[in-house]
């Protein structure tokens, strides 16, 4: 298997993906230059967090235009799995492969915590390995990650369940307390409609390794890999 | 020919920094100031002679890259 890894200008998370998905889970990992103009024999993608472009014009403004891009959308297109993660969701928004847009944080600050998110949807080749409703304790560190999008997709994304982490306390309510940045309804990550590309605020790859005193992630790399071993035709339910 | 851009949100989004902004004027007795709002202010040149091919031209630069138009908005003026 193999997991292909993402470096834009100004990545900085993308070495840490590697690492889990090398050290920790026992895959290949291939470092794609965002000039690259192909994808082709990878499994997965994943497009790492980071300041990419320097987030001038807005997050992911930029990035959605480098060359490795196109072949990311068509990678997307034919079912091919696509983690992105902070910056990495930014870039998906921009790129129109998710529905929606960032926001600056409501209250402005930079945050960088440790927070909870609950599973929404444990049908996915993303969270296959968590128990629906299961909170995770996953870090955000982010400016721009209050998600926004219009009444009518909104809707749409709830309806289809597409939202599959929402921010909650510890104990799993989704209170406006509990939510860090101001995002509609909690949300922290959403796929597409076909299932095949999630984007996520918190960093799954910060949190993967026991030695660093928390798990969490790994579930959710970890439910991607075991989704590729067994190559699923299609996508499983809603 | 020089395009002069103006990017900001649309009404009805959240706009902290201009929140932020307002309460900041309010403490320096600015009492009467509502409605601050934030947003970006481009300018370029074009190779252009052409007025509408022009327009054209900023307008696709706007709704390709300049502006999320999911929470943007934009004009520009052409000198």
């Amino acid at each position: 298997m193999n997991i292909g890894v993402v470096v834009f200008p100004g990545s900085n998370c993308d070495h840490d993906c590697e690492y889990v998905f090398k050290a920790v889970l026992g895959q290949d990992v291939t470092m794609v230059w965002h000039k690259e103009t192909s994808v082709a024999g990878l499994d997965a993608v994943i497009l790492p967090g980071g300041f990419s472009y320097g987030d001038y014009l807005r997050t992911g403004a930029i990035a959605r235009f480098s060359p490795v891009m196109h072949a990311v959308k068509g990678f997307a297109f034919e079912g091919g799995l696509v983690l992105g993660i902070c910056n990495g969701f930014q870039i998906l928004l921009e790129a129109g492969l998710l529905p929606g847009v960032m926001l600056r944080n409501k209250s402005l600050h930079f945050i960088c915590q440790d927070i909870f998110v609950r599973v929404e949807n444990g049908a996915t080749p993303f969270t296959s390995a968590c128990r629906p409703g299961q909170v995770l304790k996953i870090p955000i560190a982010h400016a721009d990650g209050s998600y926004y999008t219009d009444p009518v997709t909104l809707a749409g994304l709830q309806a289809n369940a597409q939202v599959i982490f929402r921010y909650c306390d510890a104990e799993g309510r989704v209170t406006p307390e509990a939510n860090p940045n101001g995002s509609l309804d909690n949300i922290a990550g959403i796929r597409n409609a076909q299932g095949n590309v999630l984007g996520m605020m918190p960093h799954p790859e910060r949190c993967a390794e026991s030695v660093l005193g928390n798990e969490d992630g790994q579930l959710i790399l970890a439910s991607m890999v075991e989704f590729l071993k067994k190559r699923l035709p299609k996508m499983v339910g809603a | 020919m020089k395009a002069k851009i103006h990017v900001t949100l649309k009404q009805g989004i959240l706009d902290p920094q201009g929140k932020a902004i307002e309460h900041a004027l309010d403490s320096l007795g600015f009492k009467k100031t509502t409605n601050v709002r934030v947003g970006k202010y481009m300018e370029l040149d074009l190779d252009q002679t052409d007025r509408a091919k022009a327009e054209a031209e900023v307008k696709a630069m706007c709704e390709k890259l300049l502006a999320n138009t999911i929470i943007e908005e934009y004009r520009f003026e052409l000198q």
